[in-house]
C-alpha cells in the first residue's frame, strides 16, 4: 500500500480527511455499497454501486482538500452532480420521501467515519476529533446537494406528471346496452381531443353504441377550440350512427359560451351525467317499448 | 386593501403547455382579487383565446399580467404581446367567422365580448398586442348607508 506520510502531521484537518478520502476510497465504496443508498439504486450490479461511491468519495475529498467542507458549491461537487441527482431522484421515484433520502445520504456517514478513525491509530485524540468533525460537516454538505438536486429533479418530475395527466388515455365507459359515456377530465387541447375521438369513435363501433355522452364536468374551461373539437366529435359520432349528448355544462361555463358567441348548434346538452343518461334511456326505451308491443301484437 | 402579490408576472407563450399556465395564472390571479366564479371564467376564456392567438397567429410570445385599482374595485389587466405578422385589417379580424387558419374565427371577437375593456395594437409586420382589463365588480351591501 503507497505511503501518503503518517497522519496527524503537518496539513490541516481538511487536509487530511482529503487525503483519508483518497487513500481510503476503495474500502469506503465498498463500505457504501451494503448501504441503503447505493443497494437500492443499484439494484442491478454491486460493481456499479462502488462505482458510483468511488466517484462520489473522489468530489468529496477534492472538497476537503480546497478547504470547502462546508460549501455546497464547490466545484469538488460538480463533476458528481449528476450522479447524486440520479441517484437521489432514482430513491424519490421509487416513492420514497425526501426525508427517508435524506436518512439514506446520513447512514453513509458512521461506517465512513469508523474508517476514519482506524486510520488514524497513532493521532492524538484532539487531530482524530478535528478530523472527524471535519467528515461530519463534509457529510452533511454531501447531504445537502443530494437534496438539492433531488428536490429539482423532483420539480421536474411533477412537471412531468402534470403532462401525462393531461394525456392520460380517456376511458370510454358502457353505461348500458347501446349507451357509452366519456368524462373529459383536464386540458382538451388537439392531440387530446383526437385521443377521445379515435377511443369515443371506436368504442361506438365496437359496442353499437346508439348513444355517446361526452361528460366535461372535469373540463375547466370550454374556449373555441375546445367546442370545436366538441363538434366535430359530435358530428363524427354521428356518421358512425350515434346520437351524442354534451352533459356537465356548469353554470359559469354556459354563460362564457353564450358571450363567446359559440354556438353548439344542433349538440344535445344535458346538465348532468345522469340527466344525458335519462336522456338515452328515454330515447332507447321508447323503441324497445314499440319493439315490445309490436311482438305481443303479432301473437 | 391588501397588496395582491403573485397576481404580477410575465409568462411566456410558447407551447401547448405554456397555455396551461397562462390559463392557471389567469385563474388564480383572478381569483385573488375576488372575481366571482362567472367573471374568472370569462377572463379565463378570454385569456385562452388570446393566449392561442399569440401562439398561433404570433408566432409566440408573452403575457403580463398587472393588478389595477379603480377607486375601490380591483381589475385584472392582461397584456397579449408578440413580434408576429400583426394583424392587417382588424374589423374584419373582430368580425364572428373571421379566420385565416382553420379555426371558428370566434375567438378575438368573443375575447372582447368576455372583458371589460379590450385594445389591440397592431401594425403589419410590427407585431401585435392585445390588452384586455377586468374588474371585480363585487355586489354592494343590500342595506348598507352610505
Ligand atoms: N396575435 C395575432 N397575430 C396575427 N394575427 C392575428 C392575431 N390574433 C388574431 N389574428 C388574426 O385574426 C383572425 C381572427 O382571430 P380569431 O381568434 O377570432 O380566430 P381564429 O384564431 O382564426 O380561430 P379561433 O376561433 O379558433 O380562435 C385570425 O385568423 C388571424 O388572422
Ligand atoms: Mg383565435
Amino acid at each position: 500500500m503507497p505511503e501518503y506520510g503518517a497522519a496527524g502531521q503537518g496539513g490541516s484537518p481538511a487536509r487530511e480527511v482529503g487525503e483519508f478520502l483518497l487513500r481510503r476510497r476503495e474500502r469506503i465504496a465498498q463500505r457504501w455499497a451494503d448501504e441503503t443508498l447505493f443497494r437500492t439504486v443499484f439494484t442491478v450490479s454491486r460493481e456499479e454501486a462502488v462505482e458510483a461511491g468511488r466517484a462520489v468519495v473522489e468530489a468529496l475529498a477534492q472538497v476537503a482538500g480546497a478547504d470547502r467542507s462546508a460549501d455546497p458549491e464547490a466545484p469538488g461537487f460538480l463533476v458528481v452532480r449528476d450522479q447524486l441527482a440520479r441517484i437521489g431522484s432514482a430513491r424519490t421515484r421509487t416513492g420514497v420521501t425526501p426525508s427517508q433520502v435524506s436518512n439514506d445520504v446520513d447512514a453513509l456517514r458512521p461506517p465512513t467515519v469508523d474508517l476514519l478513525v482506524a486510520d488514524l491509530p497513532d493521532a492524538a485524540p484532539e487531530a482524530v476529533r478535528e478530523a472527524t468533525n471535519v467528515l461530519t460537516v463534509l457529510m452533511g454538505t454531501l447531504r445537502l446537494v443530494v437534496m438539492e438536486t433531488a428536490l429539482s429533479e423532483g420539480q421536474a418530475l411533477i412537471d412531468r406528471q402534470r403532462l401525462q395527466l393531461m394525456e392520460v388515455a380517456t376511458p370510454v365507459i358502457k353505461l348500458w346496452d347501446g349507451i357509452v359515456a366519456v368524462p373529459l377530465i383536464g386540458t382538451l387541447d388537439s392531440a387530446r381531443s383526437q385521443i377521445v375521438m379515435e377511443t369515443l369513435l371506436e368504442a361506438v363501433v365496437d359496442q353499437q353504441a346508439r348513444f355517446a355522452i361526452l361528460d366535461i364536468t372535469g373540463v375547466p374551461t370550454v374556449d373555441s377550440l375546445v367546442a370545436q373539437h366538441l363538434m366535430k366529435t359530435v358530428a363524427a359520432a354521428r356518421l358512425m350512427g350515434a346520437e351524442c349528448v354534451v352533459s356537465g355544462i356548469r353554470p359559469a361555463i354556459a354563460q362564457t359560451i353564450v358571450h363567446l358567441g359559440l354556438d353548439l348548434g344542433t349538440v344535445v346538452t344535458r346538465a348532468s351525467l345522469a340527466d344525458a343518461l335519462g336522456y338515452a334511456l328515454r330515447k332507447l326505451g321508447t323503441d324497445i317499448v314499440t319493439e315490445a308491443s309490436h311482438g305481443a301484437g303479432e301473437r | 386593501m391588501e397588496t395582491a402579490a403573485g397576481v404580477e408576472a410575465c409568462l411566456p407563450i410558447r407551447s401547448d403547455m405554456d397555455l396551461v399556465w397562462v390559463r392557471q395564472h389567469v385563474r388564480q390571479a383572478a381569483a385573488q382579487l375576488g372575481f366571482g366564479l362567472v367573471d374568472q371564467t370569462k377572463l379565463v376564456t378570454a385569456a385562452s383565446e388570446l393566449a392561442r392567438n399569440t401562439l398561433v397567429h404570433g408566432g409566440g410570445g408573452r403575457m403580463e399580467a398587472a393588478h389595477v385599482v379603480r377607486g375601490r374595485v380591483n381589475g385584472l389587466r392582461l397584456a397579449f404581446a408578440d413580434d408576429g405578422p400583426g394583424i392587417p385589417d382588424l374589423d374584419r379580424a373582430l368580425t364572428d367567422g373571421y379566420t385565416s387558419g382553420d379555426g371558428l374565427g370566434m375567438g378575438l371577437g368573443g375575447a372582447r365580448r368576455l372583458v371589460h375593456e379590450f385594445a389591440i395594437d397592431s401594425a403589419p409586420g410590427a407585431g401585435t398586442t392585445v390588452t384586455v382589463t377586468s374588474w371585480a365588480v363585487r355586489p354592494p351591501h343590500p342595506r348598507e348607508v352610505v
